[in-house]
């Protein structure tokens, strides 16, 4: 039976979701614009006699993350972007020691402690690692309600699956609108098989003990398990790499824009092709691994590429080397939490096409 | 169908809920909707504002900024309304606390005297729900028509003697345009 159809905030559909994808542990500290997201977190997890702690920082409520995942429990934190900052150094833990989480970024403008309005400029700490060392984080980016829900169900389980933490990369916008959800089947916690690279339980399941950590001081040992991380991040290219398209086949100009910016992008299309112009979208939904092969794809058969983003230009160094010089990438945006209008963006992708 | 409205007012004077509100029952209604709300880092005063879209397709930027409809709840938030509306739109103002009509000879003005009509029914803070009865009737857009079942689900049960205050100010506010 489909289930009934609620009316949410962002931030309170990306927490419903996590405690439906069996999220264990939840650790968080306050910030606008995420705050109902720690705030649904307190009252749901712990009805539900689950974890829920509001840490004393950022800091720390990663690093409870780290040991929550050690035990191979699903575990969560949420920020925005000067709290995400904050987290760096132990989300390289996590990938240092291989192991998963979700993290949610409902981002906020900067740099500095910046505004408490909607933003895209924490793309390059999103997907270039953010903290220090070789490393990446998968990061999916929703573009509404429904999505950051969906995204964040399936976060948990692709996380484990590689055994990279995934980011979820959200705005201000998108956490604090609501629009009609359906929200996906509950999993409980308990019925979910136990990692056997997970400290804890080893008697119980007749393993020698795990050690998790990710220092390794012998170099030549540590060079192996960066190979093997990249290896498998190799793998990940090849079975991530999702995407939205929306009139891009005959599309002249072919606007590159996620989260927020594809939704205002995508009424700026509409305004277009009411005027007879040739336009599509092109919403990249995984940020890493980035969709190159497809957006390479399209330029070589000829199309220009707008990227509109939230930031003074991000993602349009993606958009550069998948063209890789084969077309033009032009870019507009506006930042300091301003969101750009369906208007700005068509008078602008009108005035590259000369209408 | 798309209708997009922006709401402004003085915070406290329900434009959050208002807005709220609306998409709930269109959603109810079966439509499509976006509710993103706007206001400042003040705990309260200020000028809160509201974008909402109802739609039977997909809703594309959720941010309004050429709206069909406008409302605006005091005289402070007639400057924000009056741009914000589209060529030819619709521009709704609570006669009871605006004086002076916003600048836009092209727009319908609709005048609803929202503060007036919830004191004559006992409570100054149902002016909204007395606008939004007055913007389903000229809009169309939501029909509100069983608005008793919407606001039982909407309202936790601690509420639920309030409904009928609500719903008679609807009903008045659909009256008074």
């Amino acid at each position: 039976m489909a289930e009934e159809i609620r009316l949410m905030k962002g931030n309170e559909a990306i927490g419903e979701a996590a405690v439906r994808a069996g999220c264990r542990a939840y650790f968080g500290y306050p910030i606008t614009p995420q705050n109902e997201l720690t705030a649904y977190m307190a009252k749901h997890m712990l009805a539900k006699g689950r974890t829920f702690i509001q840490a004393e920082s950022e800091v720390a409520a990663i690093n409870m993350v780290y040991g929550a995942a050690s035990t191979g429990a699903r575990a969560m934190t949420s920020s925005s972007s000067p709290g995400v900052s904050l987290k760096q150094e132990g989300i390289s833990y996590l990938c240092g020691a291989d192991l998963p989480a979700v993290i949610v970024n409902v981002a906020r403008s900067g740099p500095g402690l910046g505004g408490i309005s909607p933003s895209q400029g924490d793309y390059f700490q999103a997907t270039r690692g953010g903290g220090h060392g070789d490393y990446y984080t998968i990061v999916l980016a929703p573009k509404g309600v429904q999505d950051a829900a969906d995204l964040t169900y399936e976060a948990f389980s692709i996380s484990e699956k590689w055994r990279v933490p995934v980011l979820i990369l959200a705005d201000g916008l998108i956490g604090q609108m609501m629009e009609g959800v359906v929200l996906p089947e509950p999993i409980d916690p308990a019925t979910l098989p136990r990692k056997p690279w997970a400290v804890g339980h080893a008697v119980e399941m007749g393993r020698p003990y795990n050690h998790v950590t990710s220092m390794n001081l012998v170099p030549d040992e540590l060079e192996a398990a960066n190979h093997a991380r990249y290896a498998r991040y190799e793998r990940i290219k090849k079975d991530i790499n999702r995407y939205e398209e929306i009139d891009v086949e005959d599309a002249d100009v072919v606007f590159v824009a996620y989260g927020t910016s594809a939704r205002v992008s995508h009424g700026a299309l509409q305004m277009a092709r009411a005027k007879g112009m040739k336009v599509g979208l092109f919403r990249p939904i995984s940020l890493w691994p980035f969709p190159y092969a497809r957006l390479h794809e399209l330029a070589e058969k000829g199309k220009r590429f707008l990227c509109v983003e939230m930031s003074m230009g991000q993602m349009i160094e993606d958009v550069r080397l998948a063209v890789n010089g084969k077309a033009p990438v032009y870019f507009y945006g506006r930042c300091g939490g301003n969101i750009p209008s369906q208007e700005e963006v068509f008078a602008e992708v009108a005035r590259l096409m000369g209408k | 169908m798309t209708e997009k409205t922006f709401i402004a007012g003085f915070g406290g004077q329900g434009v959050i809920s208002l807005g709220q509100l609306w998409v709930y029952s269109a959603m109810k209604e079966g439509l499509k909707v976006t509710f993103f709300p706007f206001y400042g880092a003040e705990k309260r005063g200020g000028i809160a504002r509201a974008s909402v879209i109802v739609s039977n397709d997909e809703i594309t930027s959720p941010l309004v900024t050429s709206a069909d409809s406008v409302v605006v709840m005091n005289q402070d938030s007639v400057e924000i309304g009056e741009k914000v509306c589209k060529e030819g739109g619709t521009i709704f103002v609570n006669s009871s606390l605006v004086k002076k009509d916003p600048a836009r000879p092209d727009a319908n003005i609709v005048h609803v005297p929202c503060n007036d009509i919830a004191l004559k029914l006992g409570d100054v803070r149902i002016a909204n729900m007395v606008m939004m009865g007055a913007l389903s009737k000229v809009t169309g857009a939501v029909k509100l028509d069983n608005l008793e079942t919407v606001l039982k689900s909407f309202f936790p049960a601690s509420k639920h003697s309030l409904i009928a205050l609500n719903i008679a100010a609807v009903e008045e506010g659909k009256k008074a345009v």
